[in-house]
């Protein structure tokens, strides 16, 4: 079995200047804020950040805006840090606005093979703006394009050594979807177990699609 | 004597029907939890994997990685269950709940709703609401009747649309009005305020329903 657990150092090589990163988390709930400070600390720069938000001033995909490593976020809502609406004022960061299914669903389209999304969200307001639009059975429909990344940075609540995922509570969110539309998926396991001790009936993301995983929690 | 906000929570409570799965905006709408009629049991969803959420948890009480849309840790009831972004959403586009209650900035005649962002100003993101407004079999928009004296029920809203032709009712501390085709109907009113009032206070033109009716208002 190949190894991929590795040290957060090693993990954080995956990022570089300029990447597309899949942040899973909701306001900071299922973020790796590992990975979050490793980032930072390495000081990449002009990066794409994908995910429902960007939590607050000093948690999860908060960290990266106030660090100002970010150009561009893709969210949908970013009320609650204000650096990210002060960055957007200034022009410093672009800020992208997604419907949070439509981005659940655009993000799910790209790991599952899809070529688009055809959703009623949307239609009539400024998401429309520049997208095709469908007429189906009599309702108006926008197509969506997939959304893919370099690296998603997940956090499982348990993760076994092979790279089976569980998440606990509501920090699933966007993970599952998220695991399966990066070129590199690298996961904090809060709770790293042998193979074998989590369940396969609780597997939430298989193994194959994990390539790094580091030590979070306890260690 | 109630607040504002408290008489507006309590009448859409009013509405909800033993069985509904319901999903409550941040802020106002969240407060609609707090009146649910007895004999009514409701499953609250929250868009960010919750179906059966209770209550907001006291300090000590939190459960790990459980939290609501906005953010704060909430409990859950037994039977509730716990899902993904795509099933959740998939549960509010798909038709599977069955009232939304959501904030407003504008609404208009048309059911049209302005709700997630003022251009230059504030632009938080529309979160889920872009989902829940076209997805909920019931749009129920919860708001104060105007904003400091401007009007928020209008003609044409002017701030960018959240949703189009969307909304169901509108309900204020002042009235409750129903969406139709024809236009907005003005189907109930506070205690103590006229017909005349409330359209003082709205842009859009009200058609008084021939079977206005007080409206229900928390008990002192």
């Amino acid at each position: 079995m190949k190894n991929k657990i590795v040290s957060v150092q090693e993990a954080v090589s995956h990022i570089k200047d300029g990447c597309s990163i899949m942040i899973g988390g909701f306001l900071g709930c299922g973020t790796s804020e590992l990975m979050m400070d490793a980032i930072v600390e390495k000081g990449v720069k002009d990066l794409t950040i994908i995910g429902n938000d960007t939590a607050y001033v000093g948690v999860g995909a908060g960290k990266l805006v106030c660090a100002k490593l970010v150009k561009h976020v893709i969210a949908t809502h970013i009320g609650t840090n204000k650096e990210t609406g002060a960055q957007m004022t200034s022009g410093e960061t672009e800020v992208t606005l997604v419907p949070q299914g439509s981005l659940a669903e655009k993000i799910r389209a790209a790991g599952m093979g899809l070529g688009a999304v055809i959703t009623p969200t949307g239609v009539g307001t400024d998401v429309a703006i520049g997208k095709e639009t469908m007429t189906i059975d009599g309702r108006e429909y926008l197509v969506e394009p997939p959304v893919r990344a370099d690296v998603a940075i997940l956090k499982g609540s348990i993760v076994d050594k092979a790279g089976n995922v569980y998440y606990e509570g509501t920090s699933k969110n966007f993970q599952e979807v998220m695991a399966m539309a990066a070129d590199t998926v690298i996961v904090e396991a809060e709770k790293l177990v042998e193979v074998g001790e989590l369940d396969p009936n609780y597997v939430m993301t298989p193994a194959i699609l994990v390539d790094y995983i580091i030590v979070g929690g306890d260690k | 004597m109630a607040s504002a906000k408290e008489i507006i929570a309590y009448r859409v409570a009013q509405d909800l029907k033993d069985g509904d799965v319901i999903n409550l905006g941040i802020g106002l709408p969240t407060m609609v939890a707090n009146y649910i009629p007895e004999g009514v049991e409701v499953t609250i969803q929250s868009e960010n994997g919750i179906l059966g959420m209770d209550r907001v948890a006291k300090e000590g009480e939190e459960l790990k990685d459980v939290i609501n849309s906005g953010g704060q840790p909430v409990l859950v009831n037994p039977g509730a269950c716990y899902f993904d972004s795509a099933m959740s959403f998939g549960i509010i586009r798909g038709g599977h709940v069955d009232v939304t209650v959501l904030g407003a900035l504008q609404v208009d005649e048309k059911g049209n709703l302005a709700s997630h962002v003022v251009p230059g100003k504030m632009v938080p993101g529309m979160g889920g609401a872009m989902d829940l407004v076209v997805g909920a079999k019931e749009v129920i928009i919860a708001t104060t009747h105007t904003q400091k004296g401007v009007a928020k029920i209008l003609k044409e809203i002017t701030l960018p649309a959240t949703a189009v032709k969307c909304v169901d009712k509108i309900v204020t501390e002042l009235c409750v009005i129903k969406v139709t085709d024809q236009g907005l109907e003005l189907t109930e009113i506070a205690p103590g305020v006229t017909a005349e009032e409330v359209q003082a206070q709205t842009e859009a033109t009200l058609i008084v329903s021939e079977n206005l009716k007080t409206m229900a208002v928390p008990a002192e």
